[in-house]
């Protein structure tokens, strides 16, 4: 069991500067999710900490040693892939030996350990099939097994679920979850799917075109989000964006007109900047739009209604052809091509500025979550 | 309906006589090989085409010529040699070609695939300026190292084109495992590349079996020869006789174990020929 830290840690392929000045600082056991869309980086950076790719310049601490020279069985890592890399000629017991076998242990610890392992992932009566007489579930847990038989003290995973079906990763987020709860190890996990990443994280790590864009607990980066990139990308349906008109205003913080709705107030230290610094988007989650129906037909038509029993989609059309989002009850009192106006509660309300960055909240305003980000 | 059923059996015939016409063209002379093998010599010129009395008496003659024996073994010592050397070099050449990248590699595979262009003649006497250089005249030796230089090329080609389907996320996990890359190419790339290796193997060995003209040109005496150099000189009575039993029975030996071993291997070839088109 370890703790890491990144430095500066850079990667370019020839000309291509794939990851940009990442640092960061991983706790011993925790989980750390990285997710983002594809391309973004982050299967390349777990590449870096595996010791799979060199990195370009930066430093890489495992327990505060400098490892970015050493193979990935020195720097103590265990690794599982997206194919599950299993050797397609060794038995499931091989399979997970073999790591064990290289680092000339025992024979008898080698056996104890093998066993240990698949007790603990239940693949104790398939230790003479080969991988091919697997499901892909049973594959998946060998392949944990392997990565987890040398007892490292860090585990990655690379995208580990996006071979199963829809049932079986469910179940099989669930056997992570509980492994991390019982190994205690270091995880370092990459998805490009925000629902694992906010059902296994302690911290999810949003990395966009190469660099952080916020690291954070699932609930951070929902209620906080540091940017206009991480509000979009966390949170399903998306979060609403409107062009807003704002300005700083020292009593309430600032005012911001929004189309359609008028004006509103938002407790935010928005601050406006030279030129079209006025400019700013506002965020407002589908979950806190307050539909009202309207009397004189003002307002915007729903274009349609998702029904999920649970809960209700309304989708809005906006004079500018984009669509609005908003969830309601099941069952919703409204219907499709019925008008309604829109409201929210300001405490709710996300502003990101020209550069897409979040305004941050008013001091008396500030959220607990969002201070307890500032201090870890 | 009758039409329609008169044309399948038609075309049945057809394709059943299309298949015999090939068969009878690729089997024939090895057929009438066989035939004159098991003829005594007295009736070697009388055309027949069914083995009317089986006579050994040719395969007698030719196993009890010492140097034919010698030729035989020389024969197996230098292709095993030629198949253990070109797989060794081959694979790790491919491992090299096919997983590690390097500056110069699509040019290493041209040069490889050009070289395996000359003609044999092309090459003869220099090369025979460098195994008497190197010593080998008129020994195993000198065999091994010419047949190699020209079965390298597909060896490595072929191997290369498999070592190049396998998984990226294998070599990885096995380096995550801890295996160095010998230790990766023997216990994790082997064991899957055997299809490809019994093929290429195969046909490196068939190669050195029946290669003639170095072989002539590289020996001098019988006891250094291989069996096709041995059948050819093979000579009878008098200078007006050509002893066609005695040479048939021992080309017929000599085939057999061809024969053997591309039935035993035929599955493997098969499957290394067509591995990895479909995702496994």
């Amino acid at each position: 069991m370890a703790g890491l830290t990144l430095e500066r840690v850079n990667k370019r392929f020839g000309s291509t500067q794939v990851i940009d000045d990442v640092s960061m600082q991983i706790d011993n056991g925790e989980f750390i999710v990285f997710v983002g869309p594809s391309g973004c980086g982050k299967s390349t950076l777990l590449r870096l900490i595996a010791g799979l790719e060199s990195i370009t310049h930066g430093d890489l601490m495992i327990d505060d040693q400098r490892v970015n020279n050493l193979t990935p069985p020195e720097r103590g890592i265990g690794m599982v892939f997206q194919s599950y890399a299993l050797y397609p000629h060794m038995s499931v017991y091989d399979n997970i030996a073999f790591g064990l076998k290289l680092a000339k242990q025992e024979k008898q610890t080698v056996d104890e350990r093998v066993r240990h392992t698949a007790k603990l992932l239940q693949l104790d009566g398939l230790l003479e099939r080969l991988p091919k007489a697997l499901s892909g579930g049973q594959r998946q847990r060998v392949a944990i097994g392997r990565a987890m038989a040398r007892e490292p003290k860090i585990l990655l995973f690379d995208e580990p679920l996006s071979n199963l079906d829809a049932a079986l990763r469910v179940q099989t987020r669930n056997e992570i979850a509980r492994l991390h709860e019982r190994l205690g190890s270091t995880m370092i996990y990459v998805t490009h799917d925000q629902v694992e990443a906010m059902t296994l994280a302690d911290r999810i790590v949003v990395l966009n075109a190469g660099h952080v864009e916020q690291i954070g607990t699932p609930r951070e980066l929902y209620e906080r989000p540091a940017s206009r990139f991480v509000a979009g990308f966390i949170g399903s349906p998306k979060m609403n964006f409107i062009q807003v008109t704002a300005e700083a205003d020292a009593e309430q913080g600032c005012r911001v007109e929004i189309p359609a709705v008028g004006q509103r107030a938002l407790p935010l230290a928005f601050s406006a900047g030279s030129g079209s610094a006025n400019e700013a988007t506002l965020g407002v989650r589908p979950e806190h739009l307050i539909p009202t129906p309207s009397e004189r037909g003002e307002g915007l038509e729903i274009v349609n209604v998702e029904y999920l029993g649970s809960e209700a989609y309304l989708y809005l059309e906006r004079n500018d052809g984009e669509l609005l989002v908003c969830r309601t009850q099941a069952p919703s009192p409204f219907q499709r091509g019925q008008r309604v106006t829109l409201d929210f509660d300001p405490l709710h309300g996300h502003l990101f500025d020209h550069d897409g960055r979040a305004v941050p909240p008013l001091e008396r305003h500030a959220a607990p979550a969002a201070a307890q980000g500032a201090t870890s | 309906m009758t039409l329609r059923r008169l044309k399948s059996i038609a075309l049945t015939i057809g394709f059943w006589l299309l298949v015999g016409v090939l068969v009878l063209y690729a089997i024939f002379p090895f057929y009438y090989a066989i035939v004159t093998s098991l003829k005594p010599s007295s009736q070697l010129f009388e055309v027949s085409y069914w083995v009317d009395s089986l006579d050994f008496s040719n395969y007698v003659t030719v196993l009890s010529q010492p140097t034919f024996l010698a030729a035989i073994r020389n024969s197996v010592i230098v292709a095993l040699s030629v198949v253990l050397i070109a797989l060794l070099l081959g694979l790790t050449a491919a491992w090299a070609l096919g997983r590690v990248r390097f500056r110069g590699r699509t040019t290493v595979m041209m040069i490889v695939l050009g070289v395996s262009m000359f003609p044999q003649v092309a090459v003869l006497s220099g090369l025979f300026e460098v195994i008497r250089t190197l010593d080998l005249y008129n020994s195993p030796g000198g065999l091994i190292l010419s047949y190699t230089i020209f079965t390298l090329p597909f060896t490595v080609w072929i191997l290369t084109t498999f070592m190049r389907q396998l998984p990226d996320e294998l070599e990885e996990a096995a380096i995550v495992d801890g295996a160095s890359p010998w230790v990766t190419l023997t216990k994790v790339f082997m064991p899957l590349l055997w299809p490809a290796m019994a093929t290429t193997g195969l046909l490196a060995f068939i190669a050195a079996w029946n290669e003639f003209l170095f072989a002539l040109t590289f020996t001098l005496t019988d006891s250094q020869r291989t069996v096709p150099v041995a059948i050819a000189l093979i000579s009878g009575g008098s200078q007006y006789e050509l002893p066609w039993g005695p040479i048939m029975a021992a080309s017929v030996i000599v085939t057999v174990p061809l024969v053997v071993l591309v039935v035993i291997f035929q599955r493997r070839i098969v499957s290394g020929l067509t591995a990895g088109a479909v995702k496994g």
